[in-house]
């Protein structure tokens, strides 16, 4: 009994899953392949190799690529200083690195707009110390930079959870059989990190690849992504149905990419922290 | 991904809203229920016209007319008369969602000038099924202080003299058109040799655009980022009350010219209530009080000659009748012209 009245805690969540994400995949599938005459049809689904598709998708990914390298760069060494502080202070500076994200996403990226333009608050400052200016705004630098500022908080969090899982002990005893630091790092914390390294991967990769707001705003609508495509089929041009085949598309890629990446992971570990 | 989910979600909210609202709309007797978009009418003018027929007004609004249109055709309200926009007006007419009005009900629409019934022929090729309300232009918005020389034509974007200094409209229609107006070709060609060219134009362009935005240009524009922008009208207003450095103009060649219009629809009861509210808005001293809280271009012409000298000469509210001769409404085009633009629109943002 007392496993059946568990079960009903979790309908609110079901019903959840099955309206917002079950129900509009089924949709998006529906759409991906009907041709909008009652047929059907495989073609809004191949779209994605046409030449103008292709050139967003494979630049999606480029810029999605780039960020999720810049953060994890600057994620890991943040994490292992972190590891090293007292409890006090690690989580006021958690809190600090979270904080960003209690305000709205969309927000963040026109104060970036603001921040970033030509004659914007970076270039005074940096043209009353008499420095260069820096001219990003507009261009894909402009765009990764704002997708790293506003992912890398799913980067540390996840890396930080497995490294803070790691005992001391196990570091000790490295250290005690004549293990140096680098062999620690790479054959202790590292491995036992990989985990949250994948699963923060996942969080920076995948949104990065899918979104159009940043090249719509920070990218000065100058530079098409896959999700701008996506987007632009949804609202002016009203071809649901491309829009949904070009969705799938994207959707079975990432899959695969992400299957891959999951299939290194088993390797060296079982554990999955995001599925 | 995200604009589904959000679709869906507008969806089950619609569904809650419906269930919330049902009930509404009985005694229609003596009460109109008005649909609009948001801030676009001086409430005040609702209470006068209660005070002066005893009919009772239940206003409602909407942001888009998409939603709107969705909104109407969920059926839980019944809509007596509605203000959108053109080419919506042009969908709900053909899909007979629009009465005809009776002309001689009417004591005050010889106020609204002919120019605006011809415009209006672009939407309701009969002018028997609505009524303009506002209207408005896409032109120039530019910096007095980075431009110098006079702007009167869609040539400064194009001639490379601004190069880096320009924002575009991230709008599909809206390039097109303009391109197309430039070119001395009519924004509603079917030509797709004329549309090939626009296209030439705008991808050699693209080197000299700093950016392509909609509802950002203002403040580009009102922070100094950039020496000028296409924009709507309305957009434009609001970017000078924020710096008055700013001054628009609409190109010699004729531009866009979007309106947006009353209508009655089929579920109205009380056509006559219907037709004495937009009656009203046609009387010289309410359209003149609305004008004044809105300051879009009005339609009304004793509203015109009534006019501040100060503001009549302004070109934003009173476009001069040489550019109105240029200009045109948007038609909605076909599926197979939406596509080919839509197919070219992508080819030019991925150069």
């Amino acid at each position: 009994m007392k496993r059946m009245s568990r079960k009903h805690l979790a309908t609110p969540y079901v019903f959840w899953i099955i309206c917002f994400t079950i129900l509009p995949l089924i949709y998006i599938a529906w759409y991906a392949v009907s041709d909008g005459d009652g047929g059907y049809t495989v073609e809004n689904i191949l779209a994605i190799f046409e030449p103008v598709h292709w050139k967003a998708f494979v630049l999606s990914i480029e810029l999605a690529l780039i960020c999720t390298v810049v953060c994890l760069l600057l994620a890991y060494p943040v994490v292992l200083i972190l590891r090293r502080l007292k409890i006090k202070k690690k989580g006021t500076i958690v809190a600090v690195l979270i904080l960003p994200m209690w305000m709205n996403f969309i927000l963040r990226v026109y104060a970036w707009q603001v921040l970033l333009s030509d004659n914007g608050i970076i270039n005074s400052f940096l043209g009353m110390l008499g420095l260069p200016s820096i001219n990003i705004i507009n261009t894909p630098a402009a765009i990764v930079f704002g997708m790293v500022y506003d992912f890398l908080p799913f980067m540390i969090l996840p890396i930080y959870n497995s490294l803070m899982e790691i005992p001391n002990d196990i570091i000790e005893a490295a250290k005690d059989l004549g293990a140096d630091g680098f062999t620690i790092f790479r054959k202790i914390i590292w491995k036992l990190t990989l985990p949250g390294v994948i699963s923060g991967i996942t969080m920076v990769f995948v949104p990065a690849m899918t979104s159009f707001v940043f090249s719509d705003i920070l990218g000065g609508g100058k530079i098409q992504l896959i999700g701008n495509v996506i987007e632009q089929e949804f609202t002016t041009s009203m071809n649901w149905q491309l829009g949904s085949g070009l969705s799938i598309a994207l959707m079975t890629i990432i899959l695969l990419i992400m299957a891959l990446l999951q299939k290194s992971n088993q390797q060296t570990k079982g554990n999955n922290m995001i599925w | 991904m995200k604009k589904l989910k959000k679709l869906t979600a507008l969806l089950v909210s619609l569904v809650c809203v419906m269930g919330t609202l049902s009930g509404c709309g009985e005694d229609s007797k003596n009460t109109l229920v008005v649909f609009n978009y948001g801030n676009y009418i001086d409430p005040a003018i609702l209470d006068i016209f209660e005070e002066e027929t005893g009919i009772t007004v239940k206003y409602e609004e909407a942001t888009t007319p998409e939603i709107l249109y969705s909104k109407y055709h969920a059926g839980s309200i019944k809509y007596d008369v509605v203000c959108t926009s053109d080419y919506m007006l042009e969908r709900m007419i053909k899909e007979g969602d629009l009465i005809k009005f009776d002309a001689s009900a009417f004591e005050h629409i010889d106020n609204i000038g002919e120019t605006y019934w011809d415009f209006s022929k672009a939407f309701d090729p009969t002018n028997e099924y609505t009524i303009p309300y506002f209207y408005g232009t896409v032109g120039i918005l530019y910096d007095t202080t980075k431009v110098t020389e006079d702007v009167d034509s869609w040539e400064i974007l194009f001639d490379g003299s601004y190069a880096g200094d320009i924002i575009m409209m991230n709008s599909m229609r809206d390039m097109y058109m303009l391109t197309l107006k430039y070119l001395g070709y009519s924004i509603n060609t079917t030509n797709t040799d004329e549309i090939d060219e626009a296209q030439k134009l705008i991808v050699a362009q693209k080197p000299d655009v700093q950016a392509y935005f909609v509802d950002e240009t203002k403040d580009e524009l009102a922070t100094g980022n950039a020496a000028m922008g296409v924009i709507y009208s309305g957009d434009a207003f609001v970017a000078m009350e924020m710096n008055e450095d700013l001054a628009y103009a609409v190109p010699k060649e004729g531009t866009n010219l979007w309106m947006d219009s009353w209508g009655i629809t089929k579920q109205c009861d009380n056509v006559d209530a219907a037709q004495k509210f937009l009656d009203f808005l046609c009387r010289e001293d309410i359209a003149k009080m609305n004008f004044e809280y809105i300051y879009y271009s009005t339609p009304n012409e004793a509203v015109i000659e009534d006019m501040d000298p100060e503001v009549a000469a302004d070109e934003m509210i009173v476009p001069p009748q040489e550019i109105l001769d240029n200009c045109e409404v948007c038609q909605m085009t076909s599926d197979e012209l939406l596509e080919y633009y839509n197919n070219l629109w992508k080819e030019f943002k991925a150069k």
